[in-house]
Order: structure tokens, then sequence, then C-alpha cells
């Protein structure tokens, strides 16, 4: 797996491996604005998949229908082999769709949210077992142990039975993503999780996701990191207006844009970086 | 000051305060379990449920507990050969029942509204977490909303059972001999208002101290990630105090 | 049986009890704001000796909101009537006067109301004053403005824009309270219930026209504190 990866960073497609998303055609619309106009994307095993734009672009609601918190208008979404399809019925009404299918969606599917959305009456090592415990019925001590062993992995062995408040914004962000974790998803969804962090705090959660992506496991991230997505992912997305304006490898994207207004968009955020 | 009668006065106030906690006890733990149905229901968004739910609560929070206590306890005997054919006459004819089912709807009308204000306070960022990792609504509910909205509503239901305690003394107009009842006897028959008032709300300010003491420390054993300093035993389980 | 009369016994002709409920909604309505207005008198004077009082004041206004907010305020009721009766005997006893004499009730009642909501109107005032924003009044200090200006233009105001929601609640709370002055045998609204309900062997009817007519009196009021809530809301968006 990881020699593998070696082989993304440098560029080798990876298409030919098994996908662990696919997105087709989505939309979304929010009342009369439609915010996503038909978004495609496919993940394969493996691969670390930067999202960048512009703020509005809709990057934020891309990731939030992949977990299903929205609910697309059209479009097809797989995660590993599950698959939910979205069509407006007769009257043109959102349909909702099956629960069962949804939770099972979400659970191969685990996010981590720019404002960490820790459970607070909880102590992280709490945070961290809760789903595995109520949502997928594993017995609880291995759970416990697999738990101390994500939050060791994080750098939180000495913090486990603390409670969010009592933590840096960094710390939370990490406990969050060993909860995360502890879900066993076939992908991890990251918005933006710097964004709330002071400067200082970045570096630390920046290092984790790296040792993720370096484990070989899926994730697509929204950031405004331009040395991550540019170092760190195997593909890069840039999204504007609701439609994918342009994809390829970090090193083509940044060293060559197509777009205009990728260009535009790089050349804003290296003055502003 | 005459030691002898105001120990006297309070040794016989002191022979009501059984009823009276017996009184706020029932309808404080009753109400509670009708204010969290109540509440959740209201979460649901059923209209139906919801308008019916509004309606009792701004019907028992608009008027006064004693009318209240007269509706069920009098108003309900003009249909007494009813009550009777459907054998709850023993039940309304009891000033005890009667009191005991005024002062449950009462405070399940306002804890009611304190659940619901709780449950609103729950940050929407914790509750996406739970959906987002596969929880059922009921699962969500019952391990993060519920769990914060309680801890967060802890405070305003002491406040409610303080005022319960202060409720109980009604039941004194329907013939009940708690300590209210007893006072007003005492005056009554001696005219030594201020004594028997003094060693009354040495009563009911004393239970007001106990219980205030006690959500105070329910609330720091339910809270310990709102205290200031990081908690550093390690817990010797590792699930929370659940509700 | 109850449907065919329920109209004659709540009529306003003679023989019905609708005028007499009405006028004792009136007086209801007279007692609870007479009772609150006194209350806002004493409870203002009660957060001032918390907040500026001294030691002495301060403990004094402290343990009155304890006391009062402590208290069954069915108790409070029984100690102004039977209290007051007894002091205003001894008093005429004094004069030469002789027997027993009797407090006028309504006077008892407001009393009461009085008591018992100034407890808490001096919590309400005493959290408005210190949520007014201390840079505002430094502000009115730093443009020189006199004290007694200062009060008038600047504090009172925002006293009333932050203390308006609590008002609110402890209005509520007084004309549910003033039920309770029934006991004393004020012809109030509870009491009338209870004459009516006595005389016409209907309590249902009678205990559900007073609540209705409790209700009614809470909703319309309530209306207008919301509104003065807005009213003095204007302007806050802006600032
Ligand atoms: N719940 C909602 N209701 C209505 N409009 C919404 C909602 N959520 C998002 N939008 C709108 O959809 C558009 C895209 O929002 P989105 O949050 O996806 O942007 P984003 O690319 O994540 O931006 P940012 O970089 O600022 O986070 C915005 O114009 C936003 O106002
Ligand atoms: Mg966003």
């Amino acid at each position: 797996m990881i020699g593998d990866l070696a082989l993304d960073q440098a560029g080798t497609a990876t298409r030919d491996r098994p996908a662990a998303v696919i997105v087709e055609d989505l939309h979304k619309s929010f009342g009369p604005i439609e915010v996503l106009k038909g978004v495609s994307l496919r993940a394969a095993q493996g691969e670390v998949v930067s999202i960048l734009g512009s703020s509005g672009s809709g990057k934020s609601t891309l990731l939030r229908c992949l977990n299903l918190l929205e609910t697309p208008g059209r479009g097809a979404i797989t995660i590993g082999d599950e698959t939910l399809r979205f069509a407006p019925d007769r009257k043109g009404r959102l349909q909702r769709p099956d629960r069962k299918q949804v939770e099972r969606l979400r659970r191969s599917a685990a996010m981590v949210f720019q404002s960490f959305n820790l459970w607070s009456h909880m102590t992280i090592l709490e945070n961290v077992i809760e789903a595995p415990v109520h949502v997928l019925k594993r017995p609880r001590l291995e759970c416990v142990a697999e738990a101390e062993a994500l939050l060791a992995k994080v750098g939180l062995a000495e913090r486990r039975h603390y409670y969010p408040a009592h933590l840096s914004g960094g710390q939370q962000q990490r406990a969050a993503i060993a909860r995360a974790l502890a879900m066993h998803p076939k992908v991890l969804l990251f918005d933006e999780p710097t964004s709330a962090l002071d400067p200082e705090l970045v570096g630390e959660v920046l290092r984790v996701m790296r040792s993720l992506a370096d484990e070989g496991r899926t994730m697509l991230v929204v950031t405004h990191e331009m040395a991550f997505a540019r170092d760190v992912s195997s593909r890069v997305l840039f999204v504007h207006d609701g439609r994918v304006e342009e994809e390829g490898a970090p090193a083509a994207i940044f060293a060559n844009p197509k777009s205009e207004r990728l260009r535009q968009f790089l050349s804003r955020t290296r003055t502003a970086g | 000051m005459d030691i002898a009668f105001l120990a006297d006065v309070f040794r016989r106030l002191l022979s009501g305060l059984p009823l009276t906690l017996k009184l706020a006890g029932t309808s404080v733990a009753l109400g509670l379990l009708i204010a969290l149905a109540l509440a959740t229901t209201l979460q649901g968004g059923r209209p139906l449920f919801v308008w019916l739910i509004r309606g009792f609560v701004a019907a028992f929070r608009g008027t006064p507990l004693l009318a209240q206590i007269f509706l069920i306890y009098y108003g309900l005997g003009q249909f007494r050969p009813f009550l009777q054919d459907i054998g709850l006459w023993s039940f309304f004819r009891e000033p005890f029942w009667c009191a005991i089912l005024a002062l449950t709807l009462n405070t399940s009308a306002y804890g009611t509204e304190i659940i619901r204000g709780g449950l609103q306070s729950v940050p929407l960022g914790q509750i996406e977490a739970a959906r987002a990792c596969g929880m059922s609504p009921w699962l969500v509910y019952r391990r993060i909303t519920l769990p914060i909205a309680l801890r967060q509503a802890l405070p305003s239901y002491g406040n409610e059972i303080i005022l319960m305690i202060k409720g109980t003394s009604l039941t004194s107009i329907v013939t009940l001999t708690e300590v209210t009842g007893i006072a007003e006897q005492i005056i009554s028959q001696t005219y030594r208002a201020i004594e028997v008032f003094a060693c009354a709300s040495a009563i009911y300010l004393a239970l007001n101290f106990i219980v205030t003491r006690l959500i105070g420390w329910l609330e720091r054993r339910l809270s310990p990630h709102l205290r200031t300093a990081p908690n550093l035993m390690p817990s010797s389980s590792p699930r929370g105090a659940s509700a | 049986m109850i449907s065919s009369s329920l109209f004659e016994v709540l009529s306003f002709g003679a023989g019905g009890w609708g005028a007499a409920l009405l006028k004792a909604a009136l007086t209801t309505t007279a007692l609870s704001i007479a009772g609150f207005a006194a209350g806002a008198v004493l409870g203002g004077l009660a957060a001032f000796a918390r907040l500026s009082g001294g030691a002495l004041g301060a403990a004094l206004a402290d343990g009155y909101g304890t006391l009062f907010r402590g208290v069954p305020d069915l108790l409070t009721i029984y100690l102004l009537y039977f209290g007051g009766s007894v002091g205003l005997t001894v008093v005429s006893h004094w004069l030469g006067g002789q027997g027993f004499v009797g407090l006028p009730a309504f006077a008892t009642g407001v009393a009461a109301l009085a008591i018992i909501s100034g407890a808490y109107q001096a919590e309400v005032y005493r959290g408005a004053y210190l949520a007014i924003h201390r840079g505002e009044l430094e502000a009115a200090r730093a443009f020189g403005m006199p004290h007694p200006t200062m009060l008038r233009r600047i504090i009172a105001p925002q006293l009333l824009r932050y203390a308006l929601p609590g008002l609110g609640n402890v209005w509520q709370l007084v004309l549910k309270d003033s039920a309770l002055v029934s006991v004393t045998g004020l012809v109030e609204l509870m009491r009338q219930a209870q004459v009516g309900a006595g005389s016409t062997r209907q309590p249902f009817v009678f205990y559900c026209s007073a609540a209705a007519l409790y209700l009614i009196i809470a909703l319309l009021t309530g209306a207008l504190f919301r509104r003065a809530e807005r009213r003095s809301l204007r302007g806050v968006r802006i600032a």
C-alpha cells in the first residue's frame, strides 16, 4: 500500500485502482439557489483528493452531500459498494432517501468538521468509542483498546480523559480525527480542518493528516492549505460556482493552471499566503 | 421572645413536613417524566402534537395554580355521577390525589418549557457530528442531545423544584395539613403571626437550601466538562455519568 | 344539563354571573397592577441597596430577597393579613379604640403582592444595571453629562431595556399570585368564582371561566410587554 502511494505522489495515474468514492452529476439547491450544478468526481482507494475553491463555491456543500448531511437534489453517490441515487419526484420535490441506507453510507464516510464538533459532555476517549460501541455495536473493551491506540497515534494518549473544553483547538481537531478513524471508514472527509485554528496549531493537525495519507487512506480534503494540497494530495480539484472547473495532479495544477479562474485563484492565495 | 411558644410552634409545623415533602417529591418526579415525554414529542415536530402540547403548556402556565387545584378538586365534583360510573370517584374525592394531580400537571407544563429550552441550546454541530457517523435519530437524541440538554436545564429545573415546594402550600386551601396549613391554623388561633411566620419560613428556607445544594452537587457531578480545571483523574470506567 | 344552563349561569342579565365575574376580573387586574407598581418601588430600593447601600443595606436587601422568594407566597399573605390586623388593633388600642380592627382587604393584598414581587423585581433591576455597558456610562461622563441627566438619559432607558423581559415574568407571577389574596376574603376573580360555584352548584363552570379570564389577562398583558420590549430594542441593532 505505502509503496503504491509513493507512486501516486510521483504523479502516476491511479485510475485502474478500485474506486472508493464516485460522485456522478451531483446537484444541490437551497431554495432557488443552485449551489452544486452537476459535480462528478472519482477517488480511487488510497487517493488523497484536495478540493480547492473560493469562498461560497460549494465545497462544504459537496462534502456535506457526500455524508448526506445535505440531501442532494439529483445525481448519485457511491461509497464502497453502497450507491445512493437522487432524483426529484414528479412534483420536483426532494425525495428522502431510505434512512437505513443513509446510515450505512454515513458509517463508511467519516467527517471531520471545521469546528471539531466533539461531544462536549464526553471525554475524548468516550467521544472516540461512542459510535463504534453504539452504531457498529462492537464490544466496548475492544473499542477502548483501539481508541487508546488511535489517540496515541494523534498524540493524545495522555489526554484521553480530558473533556473537549479543556483542550486546545489543535488537540480537539486531532481528537476529532481519531473519532473519525475509529469508524474504520472507507473515506475520510475533511472540511477545512485547520481553518478554525490559530496559526501555530495548524502544523500539528496537518502532520497527523500527512501520516494518514502515508498510510494509504482515502481522503477528500477541502482546504486552503496550498502546501498540503501540493505536497500530500494525489489529485487536486478546483471547484468554481458549483462545478469542477479543473482537476489534475498537483504538480500540473499548480505549475500550469489551464483556466483563467484557477490562475486568478492561485495568484490570490499566493499573494495572501 | 417566648421560647416555649416558638418551640411548640416549630414542633407542630414539623409534623406537616412529611406531607409537604410527599406532595413536592411525587409531583416533581411525575412532572419530570411527563415533561420529558412532552418536550421530546415537541422535538418530533408533528403539528397536531405540537399544538396540543403548546396549548397544554400555555394553559397551565397562564393560570393560577390555585385555580387549577380548585378546578380539579371542586370543579370535577360537578361530574360526580359520571366519575362514579367510571370508577374514578375514589381518586377525585381525595384532596390529596387532586392536589398531586394539579401540582404534577402544573410542574410538567413548566418543566416541558425548561427542557425544550435545553434541547434548543444543544449546538447543532454536535448533533450533525452524531448524524455524520450514522447514528439513528433516536440514538442521537438519547446519547447526545438529551444528556447535553438536561445538564443545560438543570439550574432552571432546580428553581422549578423550589417553586413546587412553595406551591404545595396551596393544598392547605383544600384542607391538606401540610406546613403552611398548620401555620395558618396556629395563626388564626393565637394571632401571633410573626412568630409563626418566622418558624414556618425557617423550615421552607432550610428546604430550599437543601434543594439548592443538591442541585449544585448534581450539576458538578454531571458536568465535569464545565468544570474549569482539567479532570486528570483516570475514571474507572470510560462511561460518562449517563442521564 | 350543563350546556343548557351554561349560558344562563354566565349571562349578563339578572341571575347571571357574567357581570360579576368581569368585575372581579377588573379587581384582579387593579390589584395586580397596584401590587406590581408598589413592588417596583420596593424592588428598586432593594436593588439600589444591594448595589450601593453599604454593607448593612446590602445585607438587609439580600435577606429580604432570600426570605420572600423562598417562602410560600401564601404564607406571606397570612403574615400580612393576620399580622397587619393585630398591629392595627394594637395601634387603635393605644389611641383608645376598642375591639379588633380588620385591615382593608385590598390594601393587604397590594402590600403582600408588593413585598413578594419586590423581592423578584430587585433581582431584575440589579441584573439589568449590571448588564448596562460600563463604556456607555463612561462615555456619558466623558461628555461632562451631569449626574441626574445621565440617570435620566442614559441609565434609565437602558435599565428598562434590559429589565423588561424579567419584569414581564414578574408581572405574570403577580397576576397569578393575586388569586391567593382570595383567602383574605377580597372579592377578586378567584373569590368570585368560589362564590358563584357555591351558590349555583356548578363549580366546574365557574373555575373554568375564572381560569379562562386569567389566561386572557395573561395573554393580553403579555402581548403588551412584548410590544414594549420591541420598542425598547429600537436602535439596538443600528447602534
Ligand atoms: N443551509 C443553507 N441554506 C442556504 N444556503 C446555503 C446553505 N448552506 C450553504 N449555502 C450557500 O451555498 C453556497 C455554497 O456554500 P458552501 O458552504 O458550500 O461554500 P464553501 O465553498 O464551503 O465556502 P467557504 O470556503 O466559505 O467555506 C453559499 O452561497 C452559501 O451561502
Ligand atoms: Mg466551507
